[in-house]
């Protein structure tokens, strides 16, 4: 069934330059397999549409059951040069949690 | 085992949180982040006009209003408030609190060694776009290199009440009290990385015991008198994470997976001056109320290279807002949008980037977030950015006159003509390690 990610997840995300990143974070590592499965770097990049420019990387962390993505040109120009009111990246986390992702009874 | 707290994420933070945290009970050591990537320059040209200027100017009022609590509980306090000046810095807390000896670090200004170091054959190409610096050597308006923890353990060896460095690194100040305690060896990596991620979690201040946390906010109790972050750190390397008893906010393995997120890139490869953490090797496990017990941190070498934080002049940029009200709000935004766009088109004036976003219809999420059929009101947001401050200047007087001749309900411009901004940009870059030499200075 299809279910929003903010249902098994929380997050955070912050700014190095024009790279925003986000953290996605189960709420009970039981839950992390689907994570790894459903959000994958091409959904993410999807997801944003044209807030992101550039690459989306993704990086694991089982010990944390936790994800963290690197979404590269997706500030404006980031930092002091960027026209944007997000300009450091900081509600991109709670945007992430909207994604819908298919999981199922059993494994939630 | 020893306490260190972190009273202050940014300059700006809440200026009471670091006296809560001295009264409210037990410290060794209080760590305060003042530094952001841009605050050097402005530091820089605080000083160019003031000489006795250029530091962090909170920070000297602060330490007076905590000197006799601070001597009579033996908290020592470590802060890259020192800036651009940190000597400066360091006779005016000695003039405020004069019973305090104070040790200052210095060398990682190297605002006015540029040119020395170019000619040495250091590039210092740009990490984003690999230019080589020569190409904004005019327009820097600061330079420092980031300095580890170990200049600011000589500084506690000197037995100084307070310690104040210029652009240490953020985890420095938390990681410096525990080599200068534990003796630490400066290869010994799993215990060098496992202070770098104890700074990591505190250096946001109330970012890791309940502030801007996603998971369950609202259950988080009195963030009205939030507790600021407390590591009671053990010389094998464990520490607890928690915040003083009776203190709103909350410490969980949620609020501290969050902050070990928070501006991460390769989780691997954590490099700072002291040594590369291993953010995969960490270990969270829950230790009682208010209480998160980290361990199992590995480390590696640090690098031959130290970063370096330079900041030039960009370019200028100005930013004006408009409000529409229902009905068709956005239409209206868009619209007047449309116009500003056209009428600088006319005007012939070239930018760098014209951006416009609408508040209320999906500025931060773009299209991850569906839009409101009819919000009651949204904010129209344009800005500009470019070379010619001329030109910016022209556009902050396109947006006022849309009030009259523009799409119906435009309010919200009270405050007038938005203000032309300078741009300061970020150029990061490395040095080899061995070019920056810091040295310590005592006041007593």
């Amino acid at each position: 069934m299809k279910i929003p990610l903010s249902q098994i997840a929380h997050a955070r995300s912050g700014d190095k330059g024009d790279t925003a990143n986000v953290g996605i974070i189960a709420y009970q590592d039981k839950h992390y397999p689907i994570l790894v499965r459903e959000v994958t770097p091409e959904r993410v990049k999807a997801h944003f549409g044209p807030l992101v420019l550039g690459s989306v990387e993704r990086f694991e962390l089982p010990n944390l059951a936790a994800l963290n993505f690197l979404l590269h040109e997706s500030l404006g120009g980031g930092g002091t040069l960027s026209l944007r009111i997000d300009a450091q990246g900081k509600t991109l986390g709670a945007g992430l949690l909207a994604l819908e992702i298919e999981a199922s009874e059993s494994e939630l | 085992m020893i306490r260190i707290a972190n009273g202050q994420g940014f300059w700006g933070d809440w200026l009471d949180a670091p006296v809560r945290l001295v009264e409210q009970g037990p410290l060794d050591y209080l760590a305060l982040d003042y530094l952001a990537e841009i605050t050097m320059s402005i530091l820089q040209k605080q000083k160019e006009a003031d000489p006795n200027l250029g530091y962090a100017r909170d920070f000297p009022p602060l330490i007076a209003r905590i000197a006799a609590r601070i001597r009579e509980r033996n908290v020592k306090v470590i802060a890259n408030a020192g800036g651009v000046n940190p000597v400066a810095c360091a006779l005016e807390v000695r003039r405020l609190a004069p019973r305090l000896k104070v040790a200052v670090v210095l060398g990682d200004d190297i605002f006015s060694r540029l040119d020395e170091l170019l000619a040495a054959g250091h590039a210092m190409n740009s990490m984003d776009t690999g230019e080589p610096l020569s190409t904004v050597r005019s327009r820097i308006l600061s330079a420092n290199a980031y300095i580890g923890a170990f200049p600011l353990v000589e500084a506690l060896a000197t037995g100084a009440d307070v310690v104040i460095a210029g652009r240490c690194t953020d985890t420095a100040l938390t990681l410096a009290p525990m080599v200068h305690r534990f003796n630490w060896a400066p290869d010994n990596w799993n215990r060098l990385a496992a202070g770098t991620v104890a700074g990591h979690i505190i250096e946001c201040g109330a970012q890791s015991t309940g502030g801007n946390c996603q998971a369950d906010w609202q259950s988080i109790p009195d963030l009205a008198n939030i507790g600021y972050p407390i590591v009671e750190a053990e010389p094998d390397g464990s520490f607890v994470v928690t915040k003083h008893h009776g203190t709103g906010g909350r410490v969980s393995l949620e609020t501290v997976k969050e902050q070990l997120l928070y501006e991460l890139g390769d989780p691997i490869n954590y490099i700072t001056p002291d040594c590369v953490a291993d953010f995969t090797s960490i270990r969270l496990t829950a230790d009682g109320p208010d209480r998160v017990r980290v361990s199992g941190i590995h480390g590696r070498p640090r690098t031959p290279f130290l970063k370096l934080s330079i900041a030039y002049s960009y370019g200028w940029k100005a930013i004006g807002s408009l409000v529409y009200s229902s009905p068709q709000a956005v239409e209206k935004a868009e619209a007047a949008a449309a116009i500003v766009r056209a009428r600088l088109a006319q005007l012939g004036l070239a930018f760098e980037e014209i951006h416009h976003e609408i508040l209320g219809a999906n500025a931060c999420h773009g299209p991850a977030a569906p839009p409101h059929p009819n919000p009651p009101e949204v904010q129209l947001r344009i800005g500009v950015r470019g070379q010619d401050r001329k030109a910016i200047d022209r556009f902050t007087r396109e947006l006022i006159p849309l009030v009259l001749s523009g799409p119906p309900t435009a309010t919200g411009f009270g405050d007038g003509r938005p203000p032309v901004r300078e741009v300061v940009a970020y150029w990061p870059a490395l040095v080899p390690r061995d070019s920056i030499q810091t040295r310590v200075e005592v006041f007593e």
